[in-house]
């Protein structure tokens, strides 16, 4: 698919602040399934500092901006060809080993019930593939997908616990299910187009990679039950949610802000 | 040099002077407070008037209520509550020279860690064995020492002139400030002025600067008050007026703009200040009132240090 | 249990040379004379503000490190031995570092296990990937070292990250000086003020690609609270750069800069003296909001170099320490100089339970500990001190290594009623830049409780001047 996105997030400052430095994830992954055709990142009014691909494969770009300001725009547009490599991860370069994607941060602790819903998933299981298909459907059929239930400081446990919640969460419970059975695992933030007939989700989305070996990571999305295909685009990842985010950011003399946000991915004609 | 050194040394400056200022007020207060008429309103009215005047009088009353000159001593010399009180200057004093510890030679932070070694020591000195007069003296006989071994070793690099950029715009503030208890002790009964009693309050302000003997021999004759606001405002001799602390605040100006090649707002205005003085009458500023013009004063000298937040302690400059 | 100590002035009721010359010193120094040189010392220790506040236990932070004029003598001949290890080692941990950082060979040739090094707390995943300039991670390497007989020295722990203490080094060399000419004079002893002019020199050698001109180099320090912040300023004056703190630096167009006065100055190299998890909030701790926002971004993208490098922490885990070893033979394909203490990882089911069946010989640490805090010296504690840290180890045994209690070499030491043995570590720091440095001479630290073998200054140990004799 050729997907077009178009993202523009506005921070607001109660009282305007002296300046701002951010670090932004917010590149397309360079893998076999992704190809990209162009893209704009900029920070409006800002000056833009070093960029680098880090060790996971993500290209990071940061960016300054000189107060006193009291709004701050971050603006992507872009397009990427796409292709459905069945939620392989093929053709990424990272020097990261596997092995560091097996520590628990805050979001990601496997609590009793975590702990006990893997083990059942697991149950049979043969191999690294079937058990990451197995742990991912559990999490599809333990969260049901309920937007405004959850925050963005809610951990694994208190999503299952809830039973409800949204993409973040259901990353962070197979994440936290995976490296309890010994499988590295890491959250994955990006696009997702939805159709007219596709589920109901935002176009800014998440879902987990699992490491499977002799495969590689694999991209497990529970929030819609499959992994990621040609409607998806990947940024960049990390340990959980707060350490993959697109955007970090740090308000120099701080305000009260807030935040909106718009992202609407399309499909061009072929 | 980094801005937070700078800022460090101008504050190093400021808080000796204040300490210094708050022991004079001290001072100040005992004495007035002795004088045969203050019975009849009371010392409370003159202590009163002196925590108005040093800005501490609400700070004093949240925690004490009651003015019992007891309390005021501990709260004008010991407590740490009061951001002004000589304790408080002296150990935020020496915490700046600890941060810059290698922007000193070893002579300066030999007299500021001095001072604050023997304020501990006095703090754990039974009060009832505290002179305030001693309180006083060991207060400026320690500021002398610093000020002392600033002027004989320090380099005179940028970091001397935000020392003594703090230290002559505090002055400045201070000496309006002592002047201006007068206006909340006196001032209101005016039945009192060019009384027996107003020269002795004018005499103990002197006195609590130390400048009594230089003002006789400046002015001599009758203590008025036309000589003495002459002698603390515009008076180029006496080291702690107005003028010539406004004078030493735009030297050390001058000499950062030309240090670092760049002529900045605070220097225009301390000129502008000082073009102002130089044709300022006792009169003009009677016409203002004492009080007013004192007021408006401190203001300026508020702005100033502003002025030279904005340009070299804040580190936002470009 | 007699165990007999190894003391470094006697050779079998023999003197040895080293110290021939300090026999007749003290023989010749009445008792009035040393009480007051002791004074003499502590009020100029006093005077120049070298003091220590102890992490977390309150008291007096302007206390002092006791300070021992009873110098700790090497050889010449016995230093080079020494200085050669010491530069091996550091030579190995940083490529070991390169290596995890990397490629990670040594972990696939099955040198070292994996989860040991990636699933370390200290690895920084966050700069895997990025080589840092001359491929140094650890520009301060500090080992510390104990000896247990004439010829026979371990290598306790290596510090890869901020070992501190070297301002005690020199300060006590200097005060040394001062109060004894004489003995400089009689004893030909290798100077060491040249430490940080090769500091700087080190520092400046690692600058970024990108930078053109002579380096600026600044030392960066949580402030003057830190209990090691006496530390920091002093190196800073000798080596004529600004201590700043995260507040004085902020991130533009790729670079470091400094505010200061006079606008804006670029940085290229910080020395920091804080932890990784303080560097950067954008990176590391988004809900601190101590560090330089966006630090780290310019880091990775070649603008500034952060010494010791973020991530240099793996290497001096007490887990990894057992490899180092073999770190020596993988990189260097060489024998190592300078042994390692055996060590059982706890983690090990076999080691943990001969761990468990011996705890009253031996000495346990904490996997992630310093300073002397958490550990059980077997030996010396209760029984309910055992049985405590029993409990301790079956609850998280990964988190504990083991070593035999050492017989650490003593070294005479004054005490109230005249010279006594007390035992000693040393702490040497080496320098790595383009090239690596070792100055004759580190920390002797020195327990002064009789029979102690915490050296700890945290724990009542104190310091002495250490001398290594010319030819």
């Amino acid at each position: 698919m050729i997907l077009t996105v178009s993202h523009v997030t506005t921070y607001h400052y109660a009282a305007p602040v002296r300046g701002a430095v951010q670090s932004l994830r917010l590149t397309p992954s360079r893998t076999d399934g992704q190809r990209t055709a162009s893209w704009m990142l900029q920070v409006e009014g800002g000056t833009k500092g070093g960029s680098f691909r880090d060790g996971a494969g993500d290209w990071i770009e940061s960016w300054s901006v000189r107060g006193p300001i009291s709004e701050l725009r971050v603006r992507v547009e872009g397009t990427v060809e796409t292709t459905d490599m069945a939620g392989i991860l093929r053709g990424h370069r990272e020097h990261v080993s596997p092995s560091a994607y097996l520590r628990e941060t805050e979001a990601t602790v496997a609590d009793t019930a975590l702990l006990t819903l893997a083990r059942d998933a697991a149950d049979g299981a043969s191999g690294g593939l079937d058990l990451a298909h197995r742990l991912s459907t559990a999490v599809s059929e333990r969260i049901a997908y309920r937007p405004g239930v959850t925050e963005a400081h809610t951990t694994a446990a208190e999503a299952l616990a809830l039973g409800e919640g949204v993409c973040q969460d259901h990353a962070h419970a197979l994440i936290a299910m995976a490296r309890a059975q010994g499988l590295p695992a890491r959250y994955a933030s990006g696009y997702l187009f939805a159709d007219a007939s596709g589920a109901p989700h935002e176009a800014a989305h998440a879902w987990a990679e699992v490491w499977v070996d002799g495969l590689g990571w694999i991209g497990f999305d529970p929030a819609n039950r499959c992994c990621p295909d040609d409607r998806y685009i990947r940024l960049g990842s990390g340990l959980d949610a707060r350490d993959a985010a697109p955007i970090r950011g740090v308000a120099v003399g701080a305000a009260t802000e807030s935040l909106n946000v718009e992202v609407a991915v399309r499909a061009q004609q072929q | 040099m980094l801005s937070r050194t700078a800022e460090n040394l101008f504050w190093m400056g400021r808080y000796m002077e204040r300490a210094e200022m708050t022991a004079r007020l001290l001072d100040v207060g005992s004495r007035i407070t002795l004088l045969p008429s203050s019975a009849g309103q009371g010392f409370r009215d003159d202590w009163d008037s002196l925590l108005q005047a040093s800005g501490t009088a609400e700070g004093f009353r949240a925690k004490y209520g009651e003015t019992v000159q007891r309390n005021i001593e501990s709260y004008l010399f010991f407590d740490r509550d009061n951001p002004s009180s000589v304790a408080s200057c002296i150990e935020r004093a020496r915490e700046n020279g600890r941060i810059v510890r290698t922007a000193l030679t070893s002579q300066v932070w030999d007299a500021l860690n001095t001072a604050f070694q023997e304020l501990r020591q006095l703090e754990k000195t039974e009060r009832g064995k505290l002179e305030l007069s001693r309180l006083t003296e060991w207060t400026t006989r320690h500021t002398s020492m610093l000020r002392g071994a600033i002027a004989a070793t320090k380099l005179r690099d940028d970091g001397y002139h935000f020392l003594g950029l703090g230290s002559h715009i505090e002055r400045a503030d201070n000496t309006a400030r002592l002047l201006d208890v007068k206006y909340y002790v006196l001032l209101p009964k005016a039945d009192y002025v060019g009384s027996g009693l107003d020269t002795h309050q004018w005499m103990t302000l002197l006195r609590a600067l130390s400048a009594q003997r230089a003002f006789h021999w400046a002015y001599g004759g009758e203590i008025t008050a036309a000589k003495v606001v002459h002698f603390l405002i515009l008076n180029r001799r006496m080291p702690r007026s107005l003028y010539t602390s406004l004078t030493g605040a735009h030297e050390n100006l001058s000499a950062l703009a030309e240090e670092y090649d760049r002529r900045t707002p605070a220097q225009t205005r301390a000129a502008t200040l000082m073009q102002d003085f130089s044709q300022l009458t006792v009169e003009e500023v009677f016409d203002e009132g004492l009080h007013e013009f004192l007021t408006r004063f401190v203001g300026e000298m508020a702005g100033l240090a502003s002025l030279v937040q904005d340009q070299y302690l804040s580190g936002e400059a470009r | 249990m007699a165990v007999s100590y190894f003391n470094e002035m006697f050779d079998g009721g023999r003197v040895r040379a080293p110290y021939a010359r300090l026999e007749d010193w003290v023989a010749a120094m009445p008792p009035e004379f040393r009480t007051m040189k002791q004074e003499e010392a502590e009020a100029l220790f006093r005077r120049i503000g070298i003091t220590f506040a102890v992490y977390g236990e309150g008291g007096d932070p302007d206390r002092l490190i006791p300070f021992d004029m009873f110098p700790r003598v090497f050889t010449q001949s016995e230093w080079r031995r020494l200085e050669k290890g010491i530069k091996q080692r550091a030579r190995a941990l940083n490529a070991f570092l390169v290596d995890v950082y990397g490629r990670g060979e040594i972990v696939k040739a099955g040198r070292i296990p994996q989860h040991l090094v990636y699933g370390n707390e200290a690895y920084e995943k966050a700069v895997a990937g990025f080589t840092p300039p001359k491929g140094v991670y650890s520009h301060i390497v500090g080992i510390d070292i104990v000896r247990t007989g004439p010829d026979d020295f371990y290598v306790l722990e290596d510090n890869c990250r901020t070992p501190s203490g070297v301002s005690y080094m020199l300060e006590n060399r200097e005060i040394m000086m001062r109060m004894f000419p004489t003995l400089f004079r009689e004893n030909r002893i290798e100077p060491i003020d040249s430490y940080s002019e090769v500091l700087r020199r080190t520092l400046a050698s690692v600058a970024p690609k990108k930078c053109d001109h002579e380096p600026t180099v600044v030392i960066l320090t949580p402030g003057h609270f830190n209990s090691a912040y006496y530390e920091h300023s002093f190196l800073a004056d000798l080596m004529g750069v600004e201590l700043v703190e995260a507040i004085d630096l902020f991130v533009e167009a790729g670079f470091v800069w400094m505010r200061t006065t006079e606008g804006p100055r670029k940085v290229d190299v910080i020395y920091r003296r804080i932890d990784d998890a303080f560097l950067d909030p954008l990176c590391f701790r988004p809900d601190s909001m101590l560090g330089v926002p966006g630090l780290m971004d310019v880091y990775r993208s070649g603008g500034v170099t952060i010494a010791s490098a973020p991530g240099a922490g793996v290497a001096d885990d007490k887990a990894v320490y057992t490899f180092v070893p073999e770190m020596v033979r993988f990189y260097l394909g060489e024998e190592p100089i300078l042994q390692n203490v055996p060590t059982w990882q706890c983690g090990r089911s076999e080691d943990l339970k001969y761990v468990l069946d011996h705890l009253p010989e031996l000495v346990v640490k904490e996997v992630h500990g310093s300073g002397g805090y958490g550990m059980l010296v077997g030996p010396k504690a209760s029984k309910e001190q055992i049985e405590a840290f029993r409990d301790k180890l079956a609850s998280d045994p990964a988190g504990y290594i083991a070593q035999p209690t050492l017989a650490l070499s003593t070294t005479p030491t004054f005490v109230e009623e005249g010279v006594a043995p007390r035992h000693v570590d040393l702490r040497p720091y080496c320098l790595v830049g383009e090239q690596i440095e070792l100055v004759p001479g580190g920390l002797t630290r020195v327990a002064l409780t009789e029979g102690s073998l915490v050296v700890n200054s945290s724990q009542g140990g104190g310091v002495k001047d250490t001398w290594v004799l010319a030819e």
